[in-house]
């Protein structure tokens, strides 16, 4: 069985053909909350990268366990367990990236990108395909936010990174808001359907 | 007069949608219609309501007395999941046209991270009870009038020439981005 899954597909299908936030459009809630910075971005990604695939990679092997009809609340259980242990590491390690994630770090639980691995993928297929699948998705994710992260910044705040462009100004104060986000975001989308549409 | 002020800055200053940019996914895929709109609104309305009170007294009596802090997360968001299973049910015995009104629009709330949020930032924001209740109430009337809102545009945009590659998503969430410079405008209000 396992043989018949392209590995390559199942890892690179979440980064640009199915990625979670450009493509799918999940996960809305901290794609526009966090990206106000590049790191912000890029923090919020590592971070929910890391509960998908050990969420995934923990309901793949638990699937023959689970019985189907409570199936959503278990994997709420197993997600926000996770989610607690990423909130303390967070907390504990980089207490300067919790700060300022605040209150999206708790609701990862809630991002459906997470529940709709496990459910779509997890609970079909063996644990190394669902831990591929978790770091594509995950990894696509982080892109998106990433990327989003650096274009409000370099609008609102003038600074790459938190590095100031030399010659740079201040920056149009909205895109570092909630405005830009849902500008950029859209303009975005619309950007990445574009060029696929082309391919 | 706090209360009032609370209401007001819940509602327009800190928009839940337009400002803090919670309770997206509902916000895009049930604002296509004004009728939908108004029954989520109504139905998001009710369940904050009710699981700030719940969350907010299993905090204050379960969570901080055993010094369980840490399983806030895990432990607000099962209560989230019943309680909306739980009002479903009980909306179909007691109140079959709320039922009907409600109906399909309650076991999407259990997803939508409004409620969750609301929960954690009033104990962040160490409200008491009744500023909770009031803050949660206040904050689904806020997401309910964005939804109303934005249904009412979209519903004019389904006429509109809009671009092929702007169709559906990104339009929405554009106008959504002009709304919320709107709302910014209510920012020095309190």
């Amino acid at each position: 069985m396992s043989s018949n899954i392209n590995h390559w597909k199942v890892f690179s299908k979440g980064i640009i053909k199915e990625n979670p936030a450009l493509v799918l459009m999940l996960g809305m809630c901290p794609t526009l909350g966090v990206t106000s910075s590049a790191i912000n971005g890029l923090g919020m990604g590592l971070a929910t990268t890391f509960v998908l695939i050990l969420s995934n990679m923990l309901i793949s092997a638990l699937k023959s366990l689970i019985p189907d009809k409570v199936r959503i609340p278990c994997f709420i259980v197993v997600i926000a367990a996770f989610v607690t242990i990423v909130d303390l590491l967070i907390q504990g390690f980089v207490p300067s990236l919790a700060e300022s994630l605040g209150m999206f770090i708790p609701l990862i639980v809630v991002n459906c990108i997470v529940l709709g691995r496990a459910e779509a993928f997890a609970s079909k297929n063996g644990v190394f395909a669902s831990f591929l699948d978790g770091l594509g998705m995950g990894l696509g994710f982080t892109l998106a936010l990433t990327l989003l992260g650096i274009l409000r910044e370099a609008l609102g705040a003038g600074k790459f990174f938190g590095m100031s462009f030399i010659g740079g100004g201040d920056g149009i104060i909205a895109f570092v808001l909630a405005p830009g986000a849902f500008i950029i975001l859209g303009f975005l989308i619309a950007l990445v359907r574009r060029l696929s549409a082309k391919n | 007069m706090e209360y009032i002020l609370l209401i007001i800055s819940a509602i327009l200053v800190n928009n839940i949608v337009f400002a803090q940019t919670l309770g997206i996914c509902p916000f895009l895929g049930v604002s296509s219609k004004i009728s939908s709109s108004v029954g989520m609104g109504a139905a998001v309305v009710f369940v904050i309501t009710i699981a700030t009170l719940i969350t907010f007294l299993i905090n204050q009596y379960i969570l901080v007395p055993l010094e369980l802090g840490f399983l806030q997360t895990l432990a607000y968001i099962l209560v989230i999941a019943a309680l909306v299973q739980m009002v479903e049910i009980i909306l179909k015995k007691t109140s079959p046209s709320l039922y009907a009104a409600l109906g399909i629009f309650l076991p999407l709330i259990t997803t939508n991270c409004a409620v969750l949020g609301v929960a954690i930032s009033v104990i962040q924001k160490e409200f008491n009870l009744a500023q909770s209740v009031v803050y949660g109430f206040a904050t689904a009337v806020g997401f309910a009038l964005a939804l109303v809102i934005m249904a009412g545009i979209r519903e004019q945009l389904e006429l509109g020439n809009v671009p092929k590659g702007m169709k559906g998503g990104p339009i929405t969430l554009v106008t959504a981005g002009i709304l919320a410079l709107a709302f910014m405008g209510f920012a020095n209000l309190v």
